[in-house]
């Protein structure tokens, strides 16, 4: 990220919109208006060219992120979408953009009609003050965005994870659970927490002779009895020990499974029977 | 309101630049004149054991980094410096206030931990003719080496000044377990512990005075801040207790001449934050929804809670849910 380069569009462009003067102005400063966003406008560009994208769209989906994050590793987020998962219109794709990561395209998620309701919680780490932003794909292939803005940590805190070596210890343990009752046909909810370092690894610095390979989860997909309910395309901007919150829609009895792939090209899985219950009317 | 904001914030940053530049051009001058830098104040807490009182707040570049406790030990031979400050100039400040106290060299840095507030210092005594060994826990230099380019980063975004990459300075020489270092006339007997307040603090005792320094596995009026584990904290706490010395110096607040006593209210802190991250997981709330319905009370009688208190919550509910 080139801090000097952003400084100066954002200062080029509170020059540009200081003769008109007023509440534009107010607009100008990166952390008032999400459009502004460099990093946006480039992946705006590379992923959405010249589409329209309705934001906010509270009617649609809502971005809940801390407005401090406390513990710059390990920000929650969670992504709550308004619309019901039906067959003839439903959100295939949600983007999470941490704008100024290293990679701000942090998380693709991808949905089906099979996942009752396409909401996403899960931690990340933040590197700068950003915003935040997760874009809604339909699939009829309307847009629709909602963002925060998000501020460092002050002090010491930093995103790499805090022992590496036990997360390393560890790595490849999952867990797959469901939450509450589950009712047929209607969206259950669902946890994944996978045990992994999940870091951008270090290049080999010639001062410091610390040389540790990148090593992160990539690929997540989880089906219920065979069929695709999510499946995910993540990075080292999700925090370190993975974990995701999202929901699933039982018609009968099947298996919740999960299936984890890493940069390694390792592979974990962890599987769930589910035996959900009629609805009581 | 808000667009005066935007205007002022460049305006701020280039005097904050300007600010910098000044420090730094004096500083300049004073390493070609000699010791014209301000000597960090110190007060000697048992014979040869000097100590310099960081103040409560968190590190930051506004207050050039001087929030911890630093440590200076004299022995026959050289003098040993334990933690360094929160910037190359807090560093520098602590060299001019050894060199009041002793012509020996300072040949040993030992760093407590990574956080920047300990060592930004270091590289006041790296160079010269007779450089320091720099000694760490072995999982310092890792830790470092991931987080420097982050707390580098926070330094220029709060003070406009960059620091370059060689401000942070490496250890020359790592503890795996334990390790005796000779002053003349005084061992200092160094030792790593499991992940605890970070996964790479380290304890340095000095074995003519009965003095521990413990780094930041004690706080004493500031909040302690997890940043390694919790649970493993308060194992090290345990063992902590069983250890006698006639004084511990924190990584922050005032020195005590009983450990026991001076941890009982960190134990009792990180205990309550076990017990209601234990609660919380338990009764199945997702961790926004924990972080807001949990019972702050706990941060009585501390300092720094606003600054520190949902940190703690938050990296404790990633490592208990984990727990079976
Ligand atoms: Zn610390």
């Amino acid at each position: 990220m080139n801090i000097l380069r952003r400084r100066l569009i954002t200062l080029i462009a509170l020059a540009l919109v200081l003769p008109s003067g007023g509440g534009a102005l107010a607009q100008s400063a990166d952390s008032d208006d999400p459009e502004a966003s460099p990093m946006w406008q480039q992946v705006r560009n590379s992923l959405f060219q010249g589409r329209t994208i309705t934001s906010p769209a509270d009617d649609v989906l809502v971005l809940d992120a801390p407005t401090r994050a406390e513990d710059a590793a390990i920000v929650p987020i969670s992504i709550r979408t308004r619309l019901a998962q039906s067959d003839s219109r439903y959100i295939r794709t949600l983007y999470l953009m941490i704008d100024n990561n290293p990679s701000p395209l942090g998380a693709t998620f991808h949905f089906t009609p099979n996942s009752g309701r396409a909401d996403i919680e899960t931690r990340v780490r933040v590197d700068a003050y950003t915003h935040v932003r997760a874009i809604a794909e339909m699939s009829d292939g309307q847009l629709y965005m909602s963002t925060r803005f998000v501020k460092a940590s002050g002090g010491c805190s930093a995103p790499p994870g805090k022992d590496p070596q036990a997360a390393l210890s560890t790595l490849g343990r999952m867990r797959l659970r469901v939450e509450g009752e589950v009712i047929a046909n209607r969206p259950a909810l669902a946890q994944l927490m996978i045990s992994h370092p999940n870091h951008s690894g270090l290049a080999m610095d010639q001062l410091t002779r610390h040389y540790t390979p990148a090593r992160y989860v990539r690929k997540i997909l989880v089906t219920y009895a065979g069929a695709p309910v999510l499946s995910a395309d993540v990075d080292f901007s999700i925090s370190e020990n993975p974990n995701f919150r999202f929901y699933f829609q039982p018609g009968g009895k099947g298996e919740l499974k999960a299936e984890v792939v890493d940069t390694e090209d390792q592979r974990f899985e962890s599987a769930l029977a589910v035996a959900p219950v009629k609805a009581a009317n | 309101m808000r667009h005066k904001q935007s205007i002022l914030l460049p305006a701020v940053r280039l005097l904050c630049a300007a600010l910098a530049g000044a420090a730094l051009a004096t500083h300049a001058a004073a390493a070609d004149a000699g010791p014209a830098v301000a000597p960090l104040p110190l007060v000697e807490l048992a014979p040869g054991v000097h100590v310099h009182y960081g103040i409560h707040q968190p590190w930051s570049a506004h207050n050039a980094g001087n929030v911890a406790n630093l440590g200076v030990v004299i022995g026959s031979r050289c003098a040993a410096v334990i933690d360094t400050g929160g910037s190359p100039s807090l560093g520098e400040q602590l060299r001019a206030a050894v060199g009041r106290l002793t012509r020996l060299p300072v040949c040993y840095v030992i760093n407590t931990h990574v956080h920047p507030d300990h060592v930004l210092g270091n590289s006041a005594f790296a160079g010269g003719t007779t450089p320091a060994q720099i000694v760490g826990h072995a999982r310092l230099g890792p830790s470092l080496a991931a987080r420097a380019p982050y707390y580098l980063e926070a330094f220029r975004r709060e003070s406009g000044t960059a620091l370059p990459p060689e401000t942070v300075v490496y250890p020359t020489r790592t503890v795996e377990d334990t390790l005796e270092i000779d002053l003349g006339e005084r061992k200092l007997l160094l030792r790593a512990w499991p992940t605890a307040h970070t996964d790479n603090d380290l304890t340095v005792y000095d074995e003519n005075t009965g003095t521990l320094f413990t780094g930041d596995l004690l706080f004493i009026d500031h909040l302690p801040v997890i940043d390694g584990q919790l649970r493993g904290w308060l194992k090290v706490i345990a063992a902590l207790k069983l250890l006698a010395p006639k004084l511990a110096v924190p990584g922050h607040g005032r020195a005590s001449a009983d450990l026991r006593q001076a941890i009982a209210p960190q134990e009792a802190y990180l205990g309550a934050v076990l017990n209601q991250t234990r609660a919380a997981i338990a009764a199945g709330l997702p961790i926004q929804r924990a972080l807001e319905q949990f019972d702050d009370s706990v941060t009585r009688g501390w300092q720094l809670a606003d600054a520190f208190h949902r940190r703690n919550l938050t990296a404790a509910y990633a490592e208990l849910e984990w727990e079976e």
